[in-house]
């Protein structure tokens, strides 16, 4: 039998790929839960470096509103929205979304927006772009441009990066990173002004919203 | 193993064949995170465990392996242990991994590890694979570290050492040092 190696390597082959499967299986269930609570509270920490100039008198992560997908925001899973008060006056929501065009995996923002449509502004949570490239887009230098701008500020046309006759100032020798982090923050500015009254509607608890 | 060949072992992995300064392997991550000390000692600290596990791996299962398949079976090990590596370090240690970003995961294309796979640990028993695994990944991490410390002391005075440029100066001085001592 000429047949008889090539069978006993692919077994052995299918065996260590089962058993290392097996590995990584058993870490992600005893990791999971850790990772997940990491994610969250790096995302508290988060939220208030974009509300700068915002003046509000609520418990920051205590008002939450889960829009089930599908949505118009960017990206596929459910978006979540925190929304601060100043006395009871809606005074800022912070849209936690997921740009699906970067050039490497999906990049997760955070988007602060006013009461009156204006960007208070944006943290990047987590991105896989490339390291001294699209990773500039983490930088307080280029995400403090977005803050105070609006639908009107610039106008439609000019919410994109220069390189496409756009405002935004991308990054040297990426420009897919920045294209998508520009689109995602006027998607969101857009889904804003278009359901500003869901926004920030009161529902009794906000947490059952996904039910 | 005799003491003395254990600390042979050891002269090597830490100095005669250094990964990183004789070898030249492994020298992206090398290169890319060694702007500070921490990021030097987190990423040494995740590619020694690699490959300490990796070389144990790769050595109980030479046995039954055939040579053919060998290098698809050390990318599986290799892969999957990053994974776990990259897992672990996300639920134990985020702030350190959010500073390493990419590179945990690519622990998996530093050459230091396969070639630590197919030299040493596919042809000598697991005692002395983990124990080649620990000394090789000890020289690699000392010399991130250090490599790291240079690096933040230095950019106190001069901005370009925790630029990319100063990880290429850092480490031809630690090379250049290195064969000056020898030469003596």
């Amino acid at each position: 039998m000429t047949d008889a190696p090539v069978i006993r390597g692919g077994v052995t082959l299918a065996t260590i790929a089962a058993i290392c499967t097996a590995l990584v299986a058993v870490t992600f269930e005893l990791t999971d839960d850790r990772i997940e609570a990491n994610a969250q509270a790096w995302l508290e920490q988060s939220l208030l470096p974009v509300l700068a100039g915002v003046s509000f008198d609520s418990g920051i992560s205590e008002d939450r509103l889960i829009v089930p997908a599908p949505h118009e925001l960017p990206g596929n899973d459910d978006a979540v929205i925190y929304r601060v008060y100043a006395g009871d006056a809606a005074a800022a929501a912070l849209f936690v979304i997921t740009a699906r065009d970067g050039y490497s995996g999906p990049i997760r923002l955070l988007v602060g927006i006013d009461a009156n449509g204006a960007v208070t502004g944006l943290s990047v949570l987590e991105h896989r772009e490339t390291p001294g490239l699209g990773d500039g887009i983490e930088l307080p230098d280029w995400t403090r441009q977005f803050v105070g701008r609006s639908l009107g500020n610039p106008v439609s046309s000019g919410w994109k990066i220069r390189g496409d006759g756009g405002e935004f100032d991308q990054l040297t020798g990426a420009s897919v990173t920045p294209r998508a982090v520009v689109k995602a923050v006027r998607e969101t500015l857009e889904y804003f002004a278009a359901n500003s009254a869901t926004v920030f509607a009161t529902t009794p608890d906000p947490e059952k919203v996904t039910q | 193993m005799t003491t003395q060949t254990l600390l042979d072992r050891f002269r090597n992995g830490l100095w005669y064949e250094n990964p990183g300064l004789v070898q030249l392997l492994g020298l992206c991550p090398l290169l890319a995170v060694t702007s500070t000390f921490v990021n030097g000692l987190g990423l040494g600290i995740a590619t020694l465990c690699v490959l300490v596990v990796s070389n144990g791996l790769v050595s109980s299962t030479r046995s039954w392996i055939r040579r053919e398949i060998r290098i698809p079976i050390y990318v599986l090990i290799i892969a999957s242990l990053v994974t776990c590596t990259e897992l672990i370090f996300k639920a134990w240690f985020p702030d350190l991994d959010r500073s390493l970003g990419i590179f945990i995961p690519l622990i998996v294309t530093n050459c230091a590890i396969v070639a630590r796979a197919e030299i040493f640990a596919s042809r000598n028993p697991v005692g002395p694979s983990i124990i080649d695994g620990l000394v090789m990944g000890s020289g690699f991490a000392l010399l991130l570290m250090a490599i790291g410390a240079f690096r933040e002391l230095v950019a106190m005075g001069w901005l370009l050492a925790v630029l990319p440029p100063g990880a290429f100066f850092s480490l031809a001085l630690a090379i250049a040092a290195k064969n000056w001592i020898d030469q003596r």
